[in-house]
């Protein structure tokens, strides 16, 4: 009951959350609405006995990346976005990508439905801490490792884009402005 | 009606042990604002408030009432939503943590020595509903939700505080606000990445994210390492830096520099918006205190308590609590202390201090403590 409850709380503020993101045209609320989703989604991974997802999503998500996104908006003072009318045929492939999300709901839908309800293990750990450590490091070692690699090669790229700041036609550049001021 | 009420009953306990929570850590700050009067005033060689009340004691009252009656300007070009939402996500993410405090330990019956005293009032079946309620509190926690990720918790809900910072300072349409508020977010950003590493030592001792599990496994541990701040005082130190950066203070205050920055990101905010997020920083330096404590000080626990009064008995749950408080006071007296005693980082030098020295040293520590746990356990 309670459950339920909360459920349709928080799917109802991630879906409206959700909404006023696209429809802002001022960035910065679309990045604040988009923090409601996440947290909203958090909430619903919470009733979902995983706290630990719930957790992670929002020290990644909303308290990491989306941060980082704000950031930008305010460093650009990105001024609201103007319709542009070259870009009208978007609208005809958004209305098919949306039909095709709604066919596979329902689809998903028709398959829950479908299938015998199980019975629910009160002694199930899925969402724990403990056994989402102890699969990641045994059954599912390899997406990890993999993931490790891809991010090192991430901070790498990062490291070496920062780099070619360095070099010496741009350093004289820096100076000059210094020796300007 | 019987139904009724057994349903009722646990949001009833959660809501009456989240407003004595609230109350007290509201009372806490309040007075932790005095102390910080007081104390800076001696460290300066002065008095303090001394005019509300004897010896000022009811300065943080008086304090409030101000701000509640000032004048609540609103910039003409601000952001107006976003300029009003600020405050409120500071608070709010600055309380939310409340909820997984350790407070003490377990009670095991605090109840059942009431009940003969109490008048037998039979509900629906139940002959008693008075022994009932003695019989659901027995094996009460002094936290009001028990989730086993506390840790991870704290660390994420701080972290959402900084848009009520960041945001702030951006809504305001104020070169210094905005200034203020990039700081702030930057410095946020980095030292967190420091304290959550330096955090992941004392959760490999313990081997779990549940706050009141560290405390248990800090009271189970050898002698030695009774208390998690000596296996772990590079930890502890780099926990200690980064949180006095994480809550924007002295010497790490540059997001309210008032000699460059007027007052930084709430230049802008008067009377109660104001007062909103300077009870932010307030409840946030209570929250880092009490991370201090709950991990490496052992939190409510005292070696050798035990042996004084029973284990789970009210005056046990009392003494801890008192202990647990006290070690709280201790942090935020040093905090004091601190803002009283260094100057002010300059910006590129708290950069720098975060990104190449504090994290390298966390990061060396938590591989250390990887190895010594892997070889403590085989």
């Amino acid at each position: 009951m309670a459950g339920t409850v909360l459920f349709f709380l928080f799917a109802g503020f991630a879906i409206a959350c959700a909404v006023s993101m696209v429809y802002h045209r001022n960035p910065l609320y679309s990045a604040i609405s988009l923090i409601g989703v996440f947290l909203a989604l958090a909430a619903l991974y919470l009733t979902l006995a995983a706290p630990f997802i719930a957790i992670t999503q929002i020290l990644v998500y909303a308290g990491a990346i989306m941060v980082l996104v704000v950031f930008v908006i305010m460093l650009l003072n990105l001024d609201e976005d103007k319709p542009l009318n070259r870009l009208k045929y978007l609208y005809a492939v958004g209305g098919g990508l949306g039909l095709a999300l709604l066919a596979q709901t329902f689809f998903i839908f028709y398959a829950v439905l479908k299938t015998p309800k199980a019975e629910v293990d009160p002694n199930m750990t899925a969402g724990r801490t403990m056994s989402i450590g102890r699969a990641m490091y045994t059954e599912y070692l390899l997406p990890v490792e993999i993931v490790g690699v891809m991010l090192l090669m991430a901070i790498i790229g990062a490291v070496i884009l920062v780099r070619k700041m360095e070099q010496p036609h741009l350093e004289l550049v820096s100076e000059g402005e210094d020796e300007k001021e | 009606m019987e139904t009724a009420f057994k349903t009722a009953f646990p949001l009833i306990v959660y809501s009456l042990g989240i407003v004595a929570a609230f109350g007290g850590v509201m009372m806490i700050v309040a007075y932790t604002v005095l102390a910080e009067r007081k104390v800076l005033g001696w460290i300066q060689g002065r008095i303090g408030p001394n005019r509300v009340g004897p010896w000022g004691v009811l300065q943080p009252f008086a304090d409030l009432l101000k701000f509640i009656l000032k004048e609540d300007l609103t910039p003409d070009k601000s952001t107006k939503f976003v300029y009003f939402l600020a405050p409120i996500v500071a608070l709010t993410a600055a309380f939310l943590p409340m909820v997984v405090y350790p407070f003490g330990p377990p009670l095991s019956d605090p109840l059942g020595w009431l009940v003969p005293y109490l008048p037998v009032i039979p509900l629906g079946t139940e002959p008693n509903i008075v022994a009932w309620i003695a019989e659901q509190a027995k094996n009460m926690p002094l936290t009001i939700a028990r989730i086993d990720i506390g840790v991870l918790f704290v660390l994420a809900v701080t972290s959402v505080g900084v848009y009520g910072i960041a945001l702030a300072g951006w809504s305001s349409n104020n070169k210094y606000s905005l200034m203020g508020g990039l700081r702030s977010s930057a410095q946020m950003i980095s030292y967190e990445l420091a304290m959550g590493a330096s955090v992941l030592g004392v959760v490999m001792l313990a081997g779990t994210l549940d706050l009141n599990g560290i405390i248990n496994a800090q009271a189970n541990s050898p002698w030695y390492m009774r208390w998690f701040i000596i296996p772990q005082f590079i930890g502890f130190i780099v926990f200690l830096i980064s949180a006095f950066a994480e809550t924007n203070r002295v010497p790490f205050d540059l997001p309210e520099a008032e000699t460059e920055l007027v007052a930084g990101f709430h230049t802008e905010y008067s009377a109660l918006k104001f007062a909103l997020f300077f009870m932010a920083e307030y409840v946030n330096m209570f929250t880092v205190s009490v991370m201090c404590v709950v991990l490496f000080l052992g939190g409510w626990y005292v070696p050798g308590l035990s042996h004084i009064f029973e284990v789970g008995s009210i005056p046990y749950a009392l003494a801890s609590h008192a202990a647990f408080l006290l070690k709280i006071f201790f942090f935020l007296f040093l905090y004091i202390w601190i803002r009283g005693t260094l100057p002010r980082f300059r910006f590129d030098q708290l950069m720098a201090f975060g990104w190449k020295f504090l994290l390298p040293v966390a990061i060396g520590n938590v591989i250390v403590t990887t190895i010594v746990v892997f070889l403590m356990n085989r």
